[in-house]
This record gives C-alpha cells, sequence and structure tokens, in this order.
C-alpha cells in the first residue's frame, strides 16, 4: 500500500488522529513511526496536582462518616458527597482529555485507553467518580506497556476495582468474621459476593466462553474473599483508609480447586495465584487477540490475526509490547482503511487534533456528554462496545454534525479546512469531500463539512 | 423553551421541505394501529423483589430482612392475587393490575442459562436462543414481516443509539433530545449531498431527519417537553438518586409518547433501563432497588398520562435478562441467576393476572440450587404478543423471528380479544 495510506492508517486508526504535519513526519515509515512509541517509559499524566487514590478515598470515606452524623442530626446531606467527587472527575478527565489531544504518542494513549475499557470501572456507583481516573493513572497507565499479568494484579487489588465489584465487604462463610456472627446470631447475613470473581473470569480474562463454570466462579469468590479496603467496612474498618488491605478475618480458609487446579490458601497469594495462572491461558489469549484486533483492525476480524496475536500473547507470556508488535506487523492491519467507525470519545479528541483547538477550561465535558461516552461511564464494567453498530444511531450522527457545525461556528474563519483536509486524512480524502469542503459558503462551513466527511467519521 | 421549539422546527421543516417530503406524505393518517412499548431493564431485575411470593413458604427465610410482608401489614407488599404482591413502590402498576391492564408474567426467562449479563441481554434482543448467533434483533425481523404500513419508519429507539432488539432489516430510527441548535438548510443539503456515495450515512441522516420530523409535526405538550428536557444528567444529578432517575424517565417515555400519538409515526419505541445490577445493599420495602421501581412506576404513568386516548391500543412490555439468586447474598444484595419476572402493562393488555406456573422456593425446587427455576419461556410469551398485537404471521415467528422455538408455544390470551 502507498505510504499515504500507511501514514493515514497510522496516525488515524493506531493512533488517535493526525494533527496537522503528522502525515508528513510519519512519511513512508508508518511501522517504525508505531514501534517508536513503544519504546520510553509508561504513559503517565503530565498533571501533578491530581491527588492519589488513597488520598481521595480516604477524605471520601471520612466525608461520608460526617454526613451520617449530620443526616442523624437532621441536615440535609444529599449532594455533599457529589460536591466533593465531581471536581475531582472533572480534573482527572480534563487532564486525561489535554493528553490525548497534545501526546507525541497517540498509539500509547490509545492503548491506554483500550486497557482502562477493557478493565472499565463505571462513575454511577458511589464514589467511583473521584476514584476512576486515579485508577487509571495508578492502576493502567504503569501497565500498558508492561506485562499483562502485572496489569492484572494492579487492576484487581486496587480499591476503584475492588469497590465497583462489590468485593470489599465479601465474607467467606466459614472465615473467623463469619463465625463470630454465628455465636453473636448476627440478623445480617454473612457470605460472599460473586460479582468481581464472576467479571474476572468473564470481562477481564478468559471471556465468556472460555471453559469456566458456576463452581469455579464461586470459589474463585471465596479465593478473593479478604481482598478488602482500609476504613471501609464498619467494625471490620482497619487498615489504612482508602489503602487495599487483606483481611485474614473475612477469608474463607483452606484449599481450593479452580479451573482444575488446586491452590493451598496462603491468604493473599492465593488469589494472586489464580490470577497469574488464568492470565496465563489460552483462553485469555483468545479473549484479548480478540479484543484488541477487533479495537485497531475491523468489527470481525481476521481469524488468522487473532490467532497470530494470541500466540504472541502465550509465547511471550503476557509481554504486552509483543502483542502489540503483532498486531502491527499484521499485514491485515495496513489493508482496508476505514474500517472502523469512531467512537464519540475518538471524533472528539481526533476533532480537537486536526484542528488545534485548545483544551480550555472543562472541554471534553460538554461534547462527551452529548454525543453519548461519558468518560468512565460505559454503566457496566463490560465497558463500551467497539462495534459500528453501537456507534452509529440516526440520532448519533446527528449531533455529531451538529457539534461539527458548533465547532465551525466558533472557529469562524480561524481555519482553512482545504488546506487541512489533506493533512488530516491524506490518501483517503475523496475528491467528494475535497471539493465540498473547497466549495464550502464560508471558512466555518468548510470545518463543519470537513468534520461531517465521512472518512472523518471513520478510522 | 421556545427557542428550542423553533430551532427544532427548523430542522424539521427543512426534512419535510426537501427530498423527504414525498416520502412522508406518503402516510395516510387514521388507521388505527396497535403500539408496542418495550422496555428493557438491563443488569437483571430481581423479580422475588419486584413481584414477591409472600405466600411461598420458603420466601421470608430466604430474603430474610429484605423479605416483603403480606398485604395489608407495615410496609406490606401491594396486593396482587393473595399468593404475590408487587413491591410497594409500584404504585401505579398496581392500579393497573386492578383496573385489569397489567399481567404479571413471573418464573419468565429466555432460554439463556449462563449467567452473564452480556450474554444474557444479547440472547433476549436476538431471539436466537444463542449469544451472538444473530446480530440483528428479534423486534426488527417482527416488523420486517409484519403488515406493511405506510410511514417509513416503525420503530423509534429512545437513545442515541438503536440497541440490538431494534437492529435488522426493517427500517428504524433513533432520537433523542439535543441541547444543540439546528443545521442550516445550506449546510445539511451539503451533507446530504456529501453521503449520497455512502449507503450507512446517507440512510443514517435522512432517518434522523424523518424522525425529527415526525416529532415535530406532533403538536401536543408531550413533544415539547421531550425536545426541550435537558440531554442527559450531569454526572452530579445522576448520582443524586431517585430524583435524576426520575426525570430521565420521564424525558424518555414523553418522547416515545410522542412518536406514538401519531397515526403516520412508528407504532414500536424501545428504550433501555438501568441499574438493576443490585449485588450489594438491595434495600427491602425501601432502599437501593426501591427508589428504582419507584422511578420506573412513575414512569410508566407518566407514559399512559402523555399516550392520552392511544393508551387503550397500546401495549407496554418489560423484560431483563435473568433474574437474580433466591436467597439474600454476603452484601445485602442479589447475585446472577435465572428465572425472573416480566411485565405487560398498558390499555390493550388483558390484565388482571398474574401468569406463573410457580416452582416454589424450596432448596430442591430451585435451579441448580440457588435460583428461581424457569417455567414460563419468554418466546411464547413474545410470539403470542407480537402475533395477536402487531399481526406478525404465525409462519415469520417460527421461521425468522425465534427460529428453533417450536417447543415454546405462543400465548394467544395476552391481549383483549
Amino acid at each position: 500500500m502507498q505510504p499515504s495510506f500507511t501514514s493515514a492508517i497510522a496516525a488515524n486508526r493506531f493512533g488517535l488522529g493526525a494533527r496537522p504535519g503528522e502525515l508528513a513526519a510519519i512519511g513512508a515509515d508508518a511501522r517504525d513511526w508505531l514501534l517508536a512509541q513503544l519504546k520510553g517509559g509508561a504513559p503517565a499524566l503530565p498533571d501533578s496536582t491530581l491527588q492519589s487514590s488513597v488520598q481521595i478515598l480516604a477524605s471520601a470515606l471520612r466525608l461520608r462518616r460526617d454526613i451520617q452524623a449530620e443526616r442523624k442530626a437532621g441536615e440535609d446531606v444529599q449532594q455533599k458527597l457529589p460536591q466533593f467527587l465531581k471536581p475531582i472527575y472533572v480534573s482527572e478527565v480534563t487532564a486525561r482529555f489535554a493528553a490525548a489531544v497534545a501526546t507525541e504518542r497517540p498509539f500509547v494513549e490509545r492503548l491506554t485507553q483500550f486497557w482502562a475499557n477493557h478493565f472499565a470501572v463505571s462513575i454511577d456507583k458511589q464514589f467511583l467518580a473521584g476514584l476512576a481516573g486515579s485508577f487509571e493513572r495508578e492502576a493502567i497507565r504503569p501497565h500498558v506497556l508492561g506485562n499483562f499479568t502485572e496489569l492484572l494484579l494492579a487492576v484487581e487489588k486496587h480499591p476503584a476495582m475492588l469497590l465497583y465489584l462489590d468485593n470489599h465487604l465479601s465474607v467467606g462463610p466459614h472465615s473467623p468474621a463469619a463465625a463470630r456472627a454465628e455465636r453473636r446470631q448476627s440478623e445480617r447475613k454473612i457470605g460472599i459476593n460473586e460479582n468481581l470473581a464472576r467479571e474476572i473470569l468473564e470481562l477481564h480474562t478468559l471471556g465468556v466462553g472460555g471453559g469456566y463454570t458456576q463452581k469455579d466462579v464461586t470459589t474463585f469468590a471465596e479465593v478473593i474473599t479478604g481482598w478488602s479496603i482500609g476504613g471501609e467496612g464498619g467494625r471490620f474498618a482497619q487498615g489504612e483508609p482508602g489503602m487495599f488491605v487483606f483481611r485474614e478475618e473475612l477469608h474463607e480458609p483452606g484449599t481450593k480447586v479452580v479451573l482444575g487446579r488446586s491452590y493451598a490458601d496462603e491468604g493473599f497469594l492465593q488469589g494472586a495465584a489464580v490470577l497469574r495462572d488464568v492470565a496465563r491461558t489460552r483462553a485469555a489469549a483468545n479473549f484479548i487477540a480478540t479484543k484488541l484486533t477487533r479495537h485497531f483492525l475491523a468489527d470481525d476480524p481476521p481469524p488468522a490475526v487473532v490467532e497470530r496475536v494470541a500466540d504472541v500473547f502465550m509465547h511471550s507470556g503476557g509481554d504486552l509490547p509483543r502483542v502489540y508488535r503483532a498486531l502491527i506487523d499484521s499485514s491485515e492491519a495496513w489493508t482496508q482503511p476505514l474500517a472502523k467507525y469512531k467512537t464519540p470519545c475518538d471524533y472528539v479528541i481526533s476533532s480537537y487534533r486536526g484542528l488545534s483547538l485548545p483544551v480550555e477550561g472543562h472541554a471534553p465535558l460538554a461534547p462527551f456528554e452529548l454525543l453519548g461516552q461519558r468518560t468512565w461511564q460505559p454503566g457496566s464494567p463490560a465497558g463500551w462496545p467497539d462495534r459500528s453498530a453501537d456507534w452509529d444511531g440516526a440520532s448519533a450522527l446527528i449531533k455529531r454534525i451538529q457539534w461539527a457545525d458548533a465547532v465551525g461556528a466558533r472557529l469562524g474563519s480561524g481555519r482553512d479546512a482545504a488546506q487541512l483536509a489533506p493533512q488530516l486524512l491524506g490518501a483517503n480524502l475523496s475528491e467528494a469531500t475535497r471539493t465540498a469542503v473547497a466549495r464550502a459558503a464560508s471558512a466555518e462551513q468548510a470545518v463543519t463539512l470537513l468534520l461531517a466527511a465521512p472518512e472523518f467519521m471513520r478510522r | 423553551m421556545s427557542m428550542r421549539r423553533r430551532e427544532f422546527l427548523n430542522l424539521a421543516a427543512l426534512a419535510t421541505g426537501g427530498a423527504l417530503l414525498t416520502r412522508l406524505s406518503l402516510a395516510h393518517a387514521s388507521e388505527r394501529k396497535s403500539r408496542l412499548v418495550v422496555v428493557i431493564m438491563r443488569g437483571a431485575l430481581d423479580g422475588l423483589a419486584a413481584v414477591a411470593p409472600y405466600g411461598d413458604r420458603d420466601y421470608a427465610q430466604l430474603r430474610g430482612e429484605f423479605a416483603l410482608r403480606a398485604p395489608g401489614e407495615a410496609g406490606g407488599a401491594l396486593p396482587l392475587n393473595g399468593f404475590f404482591g408487587l413491591h410497594p413502590s409500584l404504585k401505579f402498576m398496581q392500579q393497573c393490575y386492578a383496573a385489569r391492564e397489567l399481567t404479571v408474567l413471573h418464573a419468565l426467562a429466555s432460554p439463556y442459562r449462563e449467567r452473564s449479563h452480556f450474554d444474557g441481554q444479547d440472547v433476549l434482543e436476538n431471539g436466537s436462543g444463542h449469544a451472538h448467533a444473530l446480530q440483528s434483533g428479534w423486534l426488527n425481523r417482527a416488523l420486517a414481516a409484519a403488515p406493511r404500513s405506510a410511514q417509513r419508519e416503525a420503530g423509534v429507539a429512545l437513545g442515541q443509539n438503536v440497541p440490538l432488539l431494534m437492529r435488522g432489516p426493517a427500517a428504524v430510527t433513533s432520537w433523542s433530545p439535543s441541547k444543540l441548535t439546528a443545521l442550516d438548510d445550506d449546510t445539511l443539503a451539503r451533507i446530504t449531498d456529501l453521503y449520497a456515495g455512502d449507503a450507512l450515512l446517507s440512510g443514517r441522516l435522512a432517518d434522523a431527519l424523518a424522525a425529527n420530523a415526525t416529532l415535530a409535526s406532533e403538536e401536543g405538550e408531550g413533544a415539547m417537553m421531550a425536545v426541550s428536557a435537558p440531554a442527559a444528567m450531569t454526572p452530579a444529578q445522576a448520582g443524586a438518586a431517585a430524583p435524576a432517575g426520575n426525570a430521565r424517565y420521564a424525558e424518555v417515555v414523553r418522547a416515545a409518547a410522542g412518536f406514538l400519538r401519531q397515526d403516520e409515526g412508528p407504532k414500536v419505541a424501545v428504550f433501555d433501563t438501568t441499574g438493576w445490577d443490585t449485588h450489594a445493599n438491595e434495600g427491602g420495602a425501601q432502599g437501593q432497588l426501591a427508589g428504582r421501581l419507584s422511578a420506573l412506576d412513575q414512569g410508566l404513568a407518566t407514559l399512559r398520562q402523555e399516550l392520552g386516548p392511544v393508551w387503550s391500543d397500546t401495549a407496554v412490555l418489560l423484560v431483563t435478562e435473568f433474574g437474580r439468586t433466591a436467597a439474600i447474598n454476603g452484601t445485602r444484595g442479589t447475585d446472577h441467576g435465572t428465572a425472573a419476572a416480566g411485565f405487560l402493562i398498558g390499555g390493550a393488555v388483558a390484565g388482571g393476572r398474574v401468569i406463573a406456573d410457580w416452582p416454589g422456593l424450596s432448596a430442591r425446587a430451585l435451579y441448580q440450587g440457588r435460583d428461581l427455576a424457569p417455567t414460563l419461556d419468554l418466546r411464547s410469551v413474545l410470539k403470542g404478543l407480537l402475533a395477536d398485537h402487531l399481526a406478525v404471521p404465525q409462519r415469520a415467528l417460527e421461521e425468522t423471528v425465534f427460529p428453533d422455538s417450536a417447543a415454546a408455544t405462543p400465548r394467544r390470551d395476552l391481549l383483549r380479544g
């Protein structure tokens, strides 16, 4: 394929949308441009003012205790927690968006977004509005260029995930805590919650057809009883507030069999051992390879590529840069330009990059809300879907066009869309779009037509 | 409001003034037709909480502190038939039951027998009996097989995108309110030209303009309210439980009613509700789930009010992907289960009944020792509903809408004669 096609694919499909000059800089070495991005450190966010999840969660837990006391005193405290959490959410979303717009390593930033969505949390659960951003910074970003097993371990023991999937209060039926409740003949039922265990197997590792049973889910849930958070959990509230803590007294004792393998009870290490083994199964390799190739190549990725990527995942023990390289090295990745319909997130980021729009104030919040993809709010642990049909609705399209129109109106004559079009779309620029943009009635209409063009709706 | 209203009409007028005029004017008013609303309750509704079998001797023990008491007692269920009771949040639904406009379906399940939300929803929507076996939805295939009507769009999804249930060969559209200004007609004409060679985008754009035109031609207060409602909640609002939930339902159901009220409009509307995945702190007569159910109930009351006389031609189906565990789990919630409850509500429904072949809740009766066992195949309900309400031919129901469902005999007793 011609360099102008490969550079457009590299910048728009593997990257986050070309910035002016980016296609020229990529030139004929599209593959090298991507590989170079995989070298260098983990993709940390430059914003140093953001708080750690421990700080945020400790404050939120303290605030919730205060609120409970004040509510007893009859005060109206309904909005206090949201008022604390929302500014944190806004700062995190803005910092993440600014990084995506400015980054020189857009492939790595897209990978970060991919993994954050694979291990999705959603801010509609209490505390998560304050924790989703720090979760991504602490559990995802350090491992995007590392090993899948380490990524998995970091995610599953992060307080945001433990809270989101309810594991922090899950209690083994034969644990010391359960025995104590029995002695006291406590009214309150004590037992496991299998939510996190199920989603680890179904959504994070093996995939739904990955060969586990209900018994595996239940047993695995017992294995990870005790994976909890300091400062949470009423009378079990020991440990540093907001930090991961393994609570022996909640843990279901004994040797356990998960997926046909026996695990001796070594407390926290028992769960970590299951995760390590699950991360290295062929089912996990297939599942991750399918999701990655779907994200980067096509809604229904060629089975040969999926298998190749899964093989590398297996042989390398989940070495992620090698997995990414297998993707880039597949010739199928460089055919069929524009195979993916952009998500709203892709669309807004690529617009900002392409038009060099300034990230001011809380820039990304309104368009993400309007176009139906609020950051870190997929509404379910499955994350946002990744196929055209999930995003190409009629109402969704008209909103993109309306937003494009508003962007055009805001820029006025500040951009020359006719001159930008080949810089952003390269060989994908169609004659129809070139003509439409060139013949636009005004500079602002030209911007609108460029952003509304079929080749800008896709990547 | 007037500003947005004007802008919206501008866009709609544009649509009707262009090539779409021909298509829209083909639609003839007047023939009275059945309307169907499908509400997908995503996340797995706890059927034993929504419709409590307080007469079952194992129920109270399984549900512990969250067991609903019998009707008449403090915090008790609302009366149905002496064995089942509705959750106390479902006040409007109970009125419908008393007026014979609500049929409760219990121990109801799709053919799906695993416990993944996402595969469960896929089976619920694709109608094949297997996850990911079809890329279209049963409702769309039913519309494609139903007698043709004049309008282009047979159905509308209230949301930006079309859920799997409504994807397929029949023309459907999606609609959601917008805060943005309308496009000027020159820009829109140029974009229409630009999409001429792109089948997907040109089709979607035409669908969107047609949907806007449909709603704008509606002169009722309902459409105006739908148009002027805020596009979405802020995160803070979304976190504020019941009031925000109520506003969201109200916004969606007003728009749905705005479409369905019209003779030329779509006859089927679909929307989602969420928040049913109650793994922790579910609550009983009061609490988390009670708030969600209350919002749902008020949304349905708003729907009836907004539909006005059309309510008598309407059936509303509420379904979820599967139920939840019979017993309360260790975090005062319930985990993923099997059979659930569903509802058929509306003036067209032969209501005042609970349809349930009750399997019981004893340890032996529970499915895999943990879940309410399924005894009513959802496809029996759907096939009967589609045959009698939308006149979908029997053969199409068996062959294309629900392939391999011969064992699920259609229930032909769901609607008023």
